[in-house]
């Protein structure tokens, strides 16, 4: 018996009864549909997540800094060099000096706000898109200019959209001019992303209190060298500076990979659930399987009497669980597919089903199919034909 | 016995292998713990071309014997050749094959398959031979122009009537060009009109060479054949000439021995 007829015929017993039919594939179209939507709400959420810490810049690796005092520390000048002597490693270094709780003041009004003492390159490692004027120039840097790049927040609060370019507002009571404003990143409210001053950082430490550089972020030249820059980096300051109680390096990546790990963990585990279902559904698939054997073994009689061998029965009726289960399958991946994309929209997450998960799931009910249907179908097989003629 | 012999002669020239031989066949039941012999010593040879009635009553063996000689059981002692090869200690499979390639049934209920159509249930035997789609629809078609149910391919089996039916049973047996071709009482289920249609059917393909062995428990179908071997109690009480007075006779006879044993 040709495959091709097994699963026509399989076809037509599935259409033969339909109410029936239906019956049997839910369990397999909830399960399915159960393992597309979670699987693809969790990648969207990892994906949104992903989105989100790639904003902070998981190609940056963090370096913090103590002053040892001495020989064993380590300024800017030498952090610049270790970047340098690793341009495959390395492709930017800003230094980072933030002034918390700056008070800031123009005209009458004043807020409370960070500033943060950066290199020229700092555009590069965030990506920061630059709306009016520029940002800071490696001339400003060396030359300690009194220069500021604004965020659209500081922006409105001061001067208005659109007219801060060029203006002036003190800083700890020192004054700035405005040469760059950013482009607006979130909604331009205090605490956001477009609450943010930056200077430079030459400036910044002259401001503050301890003069010494305690913060430093290196722009690797890819995500994927990130763990081995931070090794590297590690391996700098233990020669440099002698004790890791005085110098910590991290990068976002690694939080990410933390967190990716996590929710990977939770997707493993809701899957696992849905994947309980598709086991009873088997288990339901299996069950009308030795119901059909039974109402069926005349027509398996009579197979027999022309001729079917034990092996083409069983291959029939193989091919009928794995049909149902697949066609159920291929139900459940249609409406998991569909909720999944439509309670994406509602949590705001681009949750698509991925290829991958929609052929593991076809694949997983087909084979819960046949590994169920594979007892009914010995069964079937093993009928003696004059009894299986004679049933009624 | 005479009759019989002459019967044999004739068959023998045409061929000397007998197409159906049944050695010395016993079928055993343990029913608790007594044992029912279906079949008690049966021995016979049929030769190709022969239309051979066997008759008796229900519960003869009559039944059990037609099952042996369509591989669909086996015996419990003795030997079956089928032309020449011993069946009886085939496995399933190769039953199957036997059963696929050398034997045709007819049977009292039909027995087509209801969900699928004309065509599909007579292309079966064809699919189970394993020949290409074209080549099944090709001979089964073939098959349903013979018994004149051609226009009747694409319909379902529920949608014809009893006699079509069994005409669709008999395209089907047909269909595989067998060996032989085994009736268990085909006109059981039809009105004795079409029951007549069915049996004059069946001596027109004998007519044609098929050979054919046909079930019964009814003398006057069995009359029709050209040799009658009638059952009783699981042995072979009369073979030989169907004529009716003398192998009527005979089953009196042996029914009186059954009351009185």
């Amino acid at each position: 018996m040709t495959l091709k007829k097994s699963f026509q015929l399989a076809l037509s017993n599935l259409m033969f009864d339909k109410m029936r039919s239906l019956l049997t594939m839910l369990g397999m179209i909830i399960g399915v549909g159960a393992v597309i939507i979670l699987i693809s709400l969790m990648s969207g959420m990892m994906g949104m997540m992903n989105d989100e810490f790639a904003k902070l810049g998981t190609d940056t690796v963090t370096v913090s800094v103590q002053d040892r005092g001495g020989s064993r520390s380590i300024d800017e000048d030498d952090i610049y060099k270790f970047a340098q002597d690793n341009p495959d490693m390395f492709r930017g270094v800003s230094p980072s000096v933030t002034i918390a709780g700056a008070f800031v003041k123009s005209g009458s009004n004043d807020i409370t706000t960070n500033a943060t003492g950066v290199s020229e390159e700092y555009i590069n490692i965030k990506q920061l898109d630059v709306e009016q004027g520029r940002f800071l120039s490696y001339i400003d840097i060396e030359k300690k200019a009194k220069y500021c790049v604004i965020g659209t927040y500081i922006e409105r609060e001061f001067f208005g959209q659109g007219r801060a370019m060029g203006q002036t507002l003190r800083i700890n009571g020192k004054t700035f001019t405005v040469i760059g404003v950013l482009k607006e990143d979130d909604d331009s409210t205090s605490g956001s992303t477009d609450d943010v001053m930056y200077i430079p950082y030459t400036t910044a430490v002259t401001m503050s209190a301890s003069k010494f550089i305690s913060s430093y972020t290196l722009w690797t030249t890819s995500v994927d060298i990130v763990d081995t820059a931070i090794a590297k980096t590690k391996q700098f300051l233990e020669n440099k500076i002698g004790d890791s109680d005085y110098y910590n390096v991290s990068s976002i990546k690694q939080i990410m990979d933390m967190a990716n790990t996590m929710t990977g963990t939770m997707q493993t585990l809701l899957v696992c659930i849905a994947g309980i279902s598709l086991l009873v559904s088997g288990i339901g698939i299996m069950n009308i399987m030795l119901v059909s054997v039974t109402e069926r073994t005349r027509e398996i009689g009579i197979r027999k009497s022309l001729g079917a061998k034990a092996k083409d029965i069983k291959t029939q009726f193989v091919i009928e669980a794995g049909t149902v289960s697949g066609v159920g399958g291929l139900i459940g991946i249609a409406v998991g597919s569909v909720l999944a994309v439509t309670f994406g929209r509602l949590l705001e997450l681009n949750a698509v089903p991925s290829v991958g998960a929609i052929l593991i799931s076809f694949g997983i009910s087909v084979g819960i199919g046949v590994i169920f249907g594979y007892l009914p179908a010995k069964n079937a097989a093993n009928l003696n034909p004059i009894d299986a003629l004679r049933h009624e | 016995m005479m009759n019989n012999a002459v019967t044999l002669s004739k068959a023998e020239t045409a061929n000397n292998i007998p197409l159906i031989e049944l050695k010395d066949i016993y079928k055993i039941y343990h029913m608790g713990d007594t044992d029912v012999h279906a079949l008690d010593g049966v021995s016979m040879k049929i030769f190709k071309g022969e239309f051979v009635a066997i008759v008796g009553q229900s519960g003869s063996g009559k039944s059990t014997c037609m099952n042996i000689i369509g591989c669909l059981d086996v015996p419990s002692v003795g030997k079956y050749y089928l032309r020449g090869k011993d069946v009886s200690t085939m496995n399933d499979d190769e039953q199957a094959e036997i059963r696929n390639k050398e034997l045709g049934f007819i049977f009292q209920q039909y027995n087509l398959i209801p969900k699928i159509n004309v065509q599909q249930n007579v292309e079966l035997p064809l699919m189970y031979a394993g020949l290409s789609e074209r080549e099944q629809a090709k001979r089964a078609l073939a098959s349903l122009d013979k018994v004149g149910l051609k226009s009747k391919a694409k319909n379902m089996p529920q949608q014809l009537s009893g006699g079509q039916q069994q005409r669709v049973s008999i395209a089907r047996a047909l269909a595989g060009d067998p060996s032989i071709i085994l009736a268990d009482e085909p006109t059981g289920a039809l009105d004795s009109k079409t029951g007549k249609e069915v049996l004059q059917f069946l001596k027109q393909l004998h007519s044609e060479g098929n050979t054919i062995v046909l079930i019964t428990h009814d003398n006057t179908i069995a009359a029709q054949a050209e040799r009658v071997i009638r059952v009783q109690d699981g042995q072979i009480v009369y073979d030989g000439e169907p004529d009716i007075s003398k192998f009527a006779q005979v089953a009196h006879a042996g029914d009186e021995d059954g009351d009185g044993a």
